[in-house]
């Protein structure tokens, strides 16, 4: 990214960006130029896309993917991955409706499926933090242990039969806004205080940008990896408690290719993969850019099949565009 | 008519002019020095020479016939070779595969001709005259055979022009006149060289013509034999600078020991001692791959050791990462800023306050914005960082200006003991002296500084005490009037015996003295 000063002689003082240009620079302004020019598209293609409906709807549904879409900023950010997402959260929720089927209390079976996802998180960040593999080894290797756990767990089977007040976190309502929409938004919020105003998320960055130079300035390096993925662990667990409470069982099964779903709204959210760069908020949008994507390809009764296609263009496309703009 | 013609070439970067109306003319069999310091534009010219970036306007002409080179590659068909201040080599493939990656020989059904690849670049070191196996992986090769390879393959494509951008910043006393021989070589055959270096005495001894710029114009051009030092400085910097050493009044107080370290590397036969005292300056000298950067990060615990005791300020403390050290009060300025010191797509701001963000949580965990701007602003002035702003991203910086950002996060960090490990590789004369001064202030403030570096004028005009490293082990502390370019280079160069390092020297090759 360069300055954005215009005069001959570049002064030697230290100057502000105006507004303007500072949201030009944002790391932001290129995916939601992008999201909006998608939903002009479905808005002008679909009569019932701008329904408050359909709108609430598309929000909601993308959720899930914009909420584990957090623990993979952290992951990408640090220039790492966490491919372990998407087992990790249907483990997590499968434990869940177990413990509440026997009869645990519906607090204590949330706050064990989210202890779950992160000590999950946590051990794939002692893999990579301590023992030094490379993240998205121990990340493919980790995704197949959740995913067989899960199967164990469940034998195979849906977990139903949970106490109706469980159903709040995915189909219940707060001042008429659905809560996956308000876990989602709060979920966000605390990432971007944690990236943007505290010293973790600045050493988050610090790591993705250049790790060894972040070691050699005394950063705890591995303490922090450790972290990272542990948050990762937690959005999952998060994002688990929100599909099994809105399924109301818990599925072995859930969460097939939601990592990669999750990695593409990182990417489309700005993000270099490389790390060091990329932008919490630009996530947010990247994972609603994908939802809408999703929902208008079905309201226009677009084959599922070529749902894929379009949706692999499109991503290639935004990708394309937004290529190199900040080196 | 010149072979190599610049003329008038302009170009700017988005709030930089980084060339106005510059020009340059280099004759086949002419080694063309281009001097100036950091953010003169050199790099920038060299790069629009070399098709990485094109001029706004202006003109390159090859043999009279204007040029233009949209691309590295056209660059290199037309001719021009360049050997990169950072190498572009692949340390996993062989020498040969190296120097013909891209256009690789190859037969009829489109498989590479090892054979003839093979024989060209035997003829091509033949040339050269230097003996380096085509087969061998680079990464077994030294930094001097590296570079040796790159000119090789600058030349490959029967390049008439060769830009050699620092050639000498990496290489040992011995391995820069190898270099000087190959490039006089070059020069009977008729090459154009433009040769980058700060290093005034190099330039005197190779060099025929001198171009100086200054902020992106050209000052002058010389014939070398009619000019000297001082006025080539002064023309460069624009203001005379006599002498870019700080007064040596020395702020050691060594009845006052802060740092005493006992240290095995892993492999090595012998523990090492060092002691630092308060105030002190103290120079870690001799040639590259001698063991001082290893004996350095060994110290912060960055590195594992076979043996490691530390004693600061009488305590014992135990180093197991940088992070440790950092606690206890040493912090390093790493030798290769853009691969150990920087976060490139951060900008200054946080860079700098990368290792001391805790000053600025005036409620923990949060960062107060508002007072990190003013620090970091202060910390740029102190320290005459010239950038746009504070947010300015730091990989848009020159060289100097990096140094200067990796310095200033060090200043508030409230260390006792700084290890600054060529601190002013690359950097140009005025950003120097500004760095010897800073240093020279901290010791005042009672930090104590271990430097390393292949510089001897750097080490005999700046530190206290001298330890001169040899083989991976301290082979002899000098202190006071020791501290002489000839006796360090004896120390430095002279065979030792792995079982005595501290035993007798051998006195054949204390002539290799690289300083003036």
């Amino acid at each position: 990214m360069s300055t954005p000063t215009s005069d001959a002689n570049p002064q030697p003082r230290r100057q502000r960006r105006s507004r303007a240009s500072r949201l030009l620079h944002s790391p932001v302004f290129f995916p939601l130029v992008g999201f909006i020019a998608v939903f002009i598209v479905m808005a002008l293609a679909n009569d019932n896309f701008l329904l408050p409906n359909n709108l609430t709807n598309v929000a909601r549904q993308g959720a899930i993917i914009a909420i584990i879409a957090v623990g993979m900023s952290f992951a990408i950010f640090t220039g790492g991955i966490d491919l372990s997402v998407g087992p990790v959260m249907a483990l997590s929720g499968t434990i869940m409706a177990g413990l509440m089927a026997a009869g645990w209390p519906p607090t204590v079976a949330v706050i064990m499926g989210l202890l779950l996802g992160m000590v999950f998180g946590a051990f794939n960040g002692a893999c990579v933090a301590f023992a030094r593999m490379p993240p998205i080894i121990v990340t493919l290797a980790t995704m197949g242990i959740a995913r067989g756990l899960g199967l164990i767990y469940t034998g195979g089977y849906p977990i139903s039969g949970l106490p109706a007040g469980f159903s709040f976190f995915g189909r219940g309502e707060v001042v008429g806004i659905q809560v996956p929409i308000l876990i989602m938004l709060l979920v966000y919020l605390v990432a971007y205080v944690v990236l943007h105003h505290t010293s973790f998320g600045r050493y988050v960055y610090a790591i993705g940008g250049n790790e060894e130079a972040t070691r050699l300035t005394g950063i705890r390096v591995p303490r922090y990896k450790l972290l990272v993925y542990t948050i990762s662990g937690l959005t999952a667990a998060i994002a688990g408690l929100v599909i099994t409470s809105r399924l109301m069982s818990g599925q072995p099964n859930a969460g097939t290719g939601f990592e990669l779903d999750a990695i593409a709204a990182v990417v489309l959210g700005g993000a270099a993969i490389a790390g060091g760069r990329g932008a919490i908020l630009g996530t947010l949008v990247g994972a609603m850019l994908l939802a809408i994507l999703n929902n208008g390809l079905n309201l226009m009764g677009v084959s599922p099949y070529l749902q894929d296609v379009a949706k692999g263009t499109i991503i290639l496309l935004a990708i394309y565009i937004g290529r190199g703009r900040n080196a | 008519m010149a072979l190599l013609a610049l003329e008038k070439v302009s170009k700017r970067f988005p709030g930089v002019r980084a060339l106005n109306e510059v020009s340059l003319q280099v004759e086949a069999g002419e080694i063309h020095a281009l001097l100036g310091e950091n953010g003169a534009g050199k790099s920038t010219l060299m790069k629009i020479l070399c098709g990485i970036h094109q001029p706004d306007s202006g003109e390159i002409l090859i043999d009279g016939t204007p040029q233009h080179f949209s691309s590295y590659r056209r660059a290199c068909a037309a001719g021009v070779g360049i050997v990169f201040q950072e190498f572009s080599l692949i340390p996993g493939l062989s020498v040969v595969d190296n120097i013909f990656l891209g256009r690789e020989p190859r037969n009829r059904l489109g498989l590479i001709r090892h054979g003839v690849m093979l024989k060209q670049a035997n003829a091509l070191f033949e040339r050269l005259d230097i003996d380096i196996d085509p087969q061998i992986h680079v990464h077994h090769l030294s930094v001097a055979d590296q570079q040796f390879v790159e000119i090789a393959k600058a030349l490959s494509l029967n390049a008439r022009v060769l830009v050699l951008d620092e050639p000498t910043a990496p290489l040992t006393p011995t391995e820069v006149e190898r270099l000087f021989t190959i490039m006089r070589q070059l020069r009977e055959q008729g090459v154009a060289m433009v040769f980058i270096s700060h290093h005034m005495e190099e330039i005197f001894e190779i060099c025929d013509r001198v171009t100086v710029l200054r902020d992106g114009e050209y000052v002058t051009t010389l014939e070398v034999a009619d000019t000297d030092a001082g006025a080539l400085v002064e023309l460069m910097v624009g203001r005379r600078v006599d002498n870019i050493f700080p007064d040596h009044h020395s702020h050691a107080d060594s009845d006052d020991i802060v740092l005493e370290a006992r240290i095995r590397m892993a492999g090595r036969k012998h523990t090492d001692y060092i002691q630092l005292a308060r105030g002190e300056i103290l120079g870690f000298a001799g040639l590259v791959g001698s063991g001082r950067t290893e004996m350095a990060l060994a110290m912060i615990g960055a590195q594992p050791v076979t043996e490691r005791q530390m004693q600061l300020e009488g305590h014992k403390v135990t180093l197991k990462s940088p992070a440790d050290a950092l606690k206890r009060g040493i912090g390093l300025l790493p030798e290769n800023r853009k691969q150990q010191g920087l976060i490139l797509p951060f900008t200054c701001a946080d860079n700098i306050t990368l290792n001391h963000l805790k000053h600025f949580q005036t409620r923990p965990p949060f960062i107060s914005r508002r007072r990190e701007r003013e620090a970091v602003e202060a910390l740029m002035d102190r320290v005459r960082v010239k950038a746009p702003g504070s947010d300015t991203v730091v990989g848009t910086l020159s060289g100097g200006n990096q140094q200067k950002v990796v310095i200033a996060r060090w200043l508030e960090r409230g260390c006792r003991v700084l290890i600054f490990d060529e601190p002013t590789r690359g950097i140009d004369v005025g950003a120097k002296s500004e760095i010897y001064a800073l240093m020279k202030t901290l010791t005042a403030q009672g930090i104590s500084i271990v430097m390393i570096s292949s510089e001897l004028p750097e080490i005999t005009g700046l530190c206290d005490r001298v330890l001169v490293f040899n083989h991976g082990h301290v082979v002899a502390a000098l202190s006071g009037d020791e501290i002489e370019a000839g006796t360090i280079m004896t120390h430095a160069t002279r065979q030792i015996s792995l079982d005595n390092p501290t035993g007798s020297t051998d006195e054949s090759v204390a002539t290799l003295e690289r300083a003036s």
